[in-house]
């Protein structure tokens, strides 16, 4: 965004400004000053935990190295701890082994935090969706914001990915409780990390998990009533 | 390049091997009379016996892979095959050994052969064959409590729809299906009947800890330490993916290390039963994600191994030979400018030798994306030749030699790329590290790896080769046109993380050395075919059989162990990843050695993860 398009979209259309000054003058309210300055900073600072898992993993290095230079967009400074990033870009495969770690991962990243899914398999399982031991697609698990198909993305697609999230990041709004909900009262709930039982275990589906059981209790009970009956007979 | 000789040569050696063996076991070895097999068959009573015979007496001192096949509605019988070879280079020795699918219990070799641990281990975890004495019989790829032993073929996936592709639901007419809306649980997931969660505990990583001693526990000695366990990864800056170590720590020195895998395990066994031969191809690029094209390479090599077999078939055409060749070096070259790149990370110069490396790889992506459409995944090598031909002109936002910067005339780019970039740029990599004080302190002497522990944990590629033993796939035994080429095969002797690293600057020259008569070839060749099939149809006709193709990956000898019932799709698909096996030497590699060695011993064995969890 250039200083006139910044300054043009501040600018409230009820205040007349003298000719020749709009690209230099800005007349605004605090409220919307604030939340521009705000999502300003924190567009430009996106600090991604550095996080590979898979191909789409080398991608991301490739978008970091000098051709593509995600600089450019204030997102260089990868951070290896959950704690000091910003975003988690979940670059690859998500494996049911591996998504309890991720989950506990996304669950220690500070607010606000942001989730982008890089290529086909962390979008939906991709080519490895049948696979006995592949998550199809992380967002079954943790919110994702941002999408990036491909097997794996070009940089190219990466890149706009993550114009696509500090757009995002431009419409939130302090004013607005429900988009800013780290401001909100106490901590936010994490997400309940998944259980590695016979099979992956979501504990959000644990009546579902409750209710199968039943229904295959109840079935063998209707058949031994129909055997009885037929021994009646 | 005819692809019988090979087939008859084996079958010799197999008859030498068995008239030897006969006369010393009498009745415990037989020769495998399966239409489209060769090797023998071992009683499991006599198996450790006569493996022991095997390596001492006719020499297969390199267990290059050992893989099971469930043959469910065949003989019903688990089958473990190990695929021998001889160091010193030739031919191969496949020994067999079945069992009934219900016990499903073999000897274990590792007592023979070190490098089959990790290789039962998940033979007992995808196949369900338990190894009577084997030191650590745990699950490898899936975790401690996981339902069932997935390979088997009367096992069946939460998406299960049919044993074989093209899916009904989907072909001829198009349909979408969407696996999570035939799910109760929207989700890749399946529970044994009646489960639930009330009174569940899961399989905690307890044994890994509890082994170890968690916790504290001073010593008397000079200087009070602590033993202490750490875990390290699956996520961590220097473990290159999704790996995870669980190390006992005396202090900082290493007592115990324990490789944890499986977080990447994509399943490719499975889902490669399940496609038709032709389909595994896209997916063999995403093994090791660096190298697509020299495992296009790898699984082609296997599948017209098996192909040879049938009467209607032609080999390769020269031109495509020339073009695989040339893809694979440029591949060989890519990985290991890369690898430095990585160590060098590991080692904490942060990111700066990768980026010059990263540069290169750019240059040879522009080319592969030229050639195949994609970057990374190209999906480029048919069964008889390649997909298409090289362009003849490509687009390169590259930079080569200050002059052009988008248009190219394809041979000339590969000219400039081959005879002046690429050379300067391995030049350069050789200028600023190998001198480089931090780099030989960090190096010389660390993560010793002997040429007797190299073979016996089947090592392969730089590491092996950096320990002294001379074994190249392209020179030991020979597949496509590189018997016509020439070059040297790198050896060091040392075998220390800095060996590895010269052994890779070596090859890079190599690389070059052979891309530069291949660039001769491919003009000699301009204009004749490269695929040998007619009409230009790809799904191949693979007879009933069994084949185990390799070549010499980057990273070390990449094997595919095929078998074939004859019809559209494998019967058994597997993988032998050389980073998955070079690892089970990490524990001997690293004792002994500070914490902060680990992660460059770890970076110097190059390893990636979609080929280590497949």
């Amino acid at each position: 965004m250039t200083n006139d398009d910044f300054l043009r979209e501040l600018h409230d259309p009820d205040i007349p400004v003298p000719e020749g000054m709009t690209s230099a003058i800005a007349v605004t309210s605090f409220g919307k000053l604030l939340n521009a300055i705000y999502n300003w900073g924190r567009r430009n600072s996106i600090w991604p935990m550095s996080f590979g898992l898979a191909c789409c993993a080398i991608e991301m290095i490739a978008t970091a190295s000098s051709r593509f230079d995600q600089a450019r967009f204030g997102m260089e400074v990868l951070r290896a701890s959950p704690r000091q990033a910003d975003l988690m870009i979940v670059s690859g495969t998500v494996t049911k082994k591996m998504v309890v770690p991720i989950v506990r991962l996304y669950n220690q990243m500070a607010e606000p935090k942001y989730v982008l899914a890089m290529g086909a398999c962390a979008i939906g399982g991709g080519p490895f969706k049948e696979g006995y031991n592949v998550v199809s697609g992380i967002d079954k698990y943790v919110p994702v914001d941002v999408y990036v198909p491909g097997c794996p993305p070009t940089p190219q697609a990466l890149l706009h990915g993550f114009m696509i999230l500090q757009k995002k990041i431009d419409g939130q709004s302090l004013g607005n409780p429900n988009s800013t909900p780290w401001y909100g009262r106490g901590p936010s709930d994490p997400v309940p990390v998944p259980i590695l039982g016979p099979d992956i275990i979501d504990p959000r589906q644990a009546h579902i998990l409750r209710r199968q059981a039943e229904a295959t209790q109840a079935a063998p009970d209707v058949a031994e009533a129909g055997d009885d009956a037929e021994a009646q007979v | 390049m005819t692809e019988q000789v090979p087939t008859v040569e084996t079958a010799s050696a197999t008859d030498s091997a068995l008239s030897l063996l006969e006369e010393k076991f009498k009745n415990a070895v037989r020769r495998d009379d399966r239409e489209g097999y060769d090797g023998l068959i071992v009683d499991p009573a006599k198996l450790v016996e006569v493996a022991a015979a095997v390596r001492d007496e006719l020499g297969y001192d390199y267990l290059a892979s050992a893989q099971a096949v469930d043959y469910l509605g065949a003989g019903d019988h688990l089958e473990m095959v190990y695929n021998l070879y001889r160091t010193t280079g030739g031919p191969g020795l496949a020994l067999r050994a079945q069992t009934p699918r219900d016990t499903a219990t073999l000897p274990s070799l590792v007592s023979v052969w070190p490098g089959a641990d990790f290789q039962e281990r998940e033979a007992w975890d995808l196949m369900g064959i338990r190894f009577e004495g084997h030191p650590n019989l745990q699950r490898i790829l899936m975790w401690e409590g996981f339902h069932g032993h997935p390979l088997r073929k009367d096992w069946k996936e939460a998406y299960y729809e049919q044993d074989q592709k093209p899916f009904d639901s989907r072909w001829p007419d198009g349909n979408v299906w969407r696996s999570e809306e035939h799910n109760a649980y929207g989700k890749n997931v399946v529970y044994p009947e009646g489960f639930t969660l009330d009174g569940y505990e899961p399989v905690a990583e307890d044994a890994f800890y509890d082994e170890a001693n968690l916790g504290v526990d001073i010593r008397p000695s000079d200087l009070d330490t602590d033993r202490i366990v750490v875990s390290l990864g699956p996520q961590h800056p220097s473990t290159h993916g999704v790996f995870r170590m669980i190390v006992t720590l005396n202090g900082e020195t290493i007592e115990r290390l324990q490789p944890v895998m499986g977080y990447l395990h994509r399943n490719h066994d499975k889902i490669g039963e399940r496609n038709t031969f032709l389909q595994n191809m896209p997916f063999t690029d995403r093994l090791d994600y660096f190298c697509s094209l020299s495992n296009n390479f790898g699984y082609a090599v296997a599948v017209e191994k098996l192909m040879a077999l049938g009467k209607r078939w032609e080999p390769p055409t020269y031109r495509a030979e020339v073009i695989r060749v040339l893809m694979a070096e440029l591949t060989r070259i890519l990985n290991h400018l890369v690898a430095i790149g990585f160590m060098l990370n590991d080692m904490g110069a942060y990111f700066t030798p990768l980026m010059y490396a990263i540069v290169e790889r750019e240059l040879i992506l522009d080319f592969f994306e030229a050639v195949t459409g994609s970057r990374m995944m190209c999906n480029y090598f048919r069964f008889g030749g390649v997909a298409m031909d090289l362009p003849a002109q490509m687009h390169s936002t590259a930079n080569l030699l200050n002059e052009r910067v988008r248009e190219f005339d394809t041979m000339q780019y590969l000219r400039e790329l081959i005879n002046e970039r690429l050379p300067r740029a391995i030049d350069q990599t050789d200028d600023l590290l190998t001198t480089n004080e931090i780099l030989t302190n960090r190096s010389i002497g660390v993560g010793v790896l002997t040429r007797e522990q190299a073979i016996a944990h089947s090592a392969a590629g730089p590491v092996l080769r950096a320990s002294g033993v001379p074994y190249d796939v392209r020179r030991a035994d020979p597949y496509s046109i590189y018997p016509d080429l020439e070059f040297d095969v790198a050896v060091r002797d040392h075998g220390d993380i800095y060996d590895r690293y010269l052994v890779r600057v070596d090859e890079m020259r190599e690389s070059v050395r052979i891309l530069k008569q291949v660039l001769r070839l491919l003009g000699e060749t301009e204009g004749q075919p490269f695929f040998s099939g007619r009409g230009g149809i790809y799904s191949p006709r693979v007879p009933a059989g069994e084949a185990y193709g390799r070549v010499e990956n980057p990273k070390g000898e990449l094997g595919f162990f095929v078998v074939s019932d004859g019809g559209q799709n494998p019967w058994r698909y597997h993988v032998r990843a050389p980073s998955f096996i070079n690892l089970t030497a990490l524990e001997t590699m690293c004792k002994g050695h500070k914490v902060a060695d680990v992660v460059t011993i770890l970076g110097s064995i190059d390893i990636v993860l979609g080929e280590l969890d497949r």
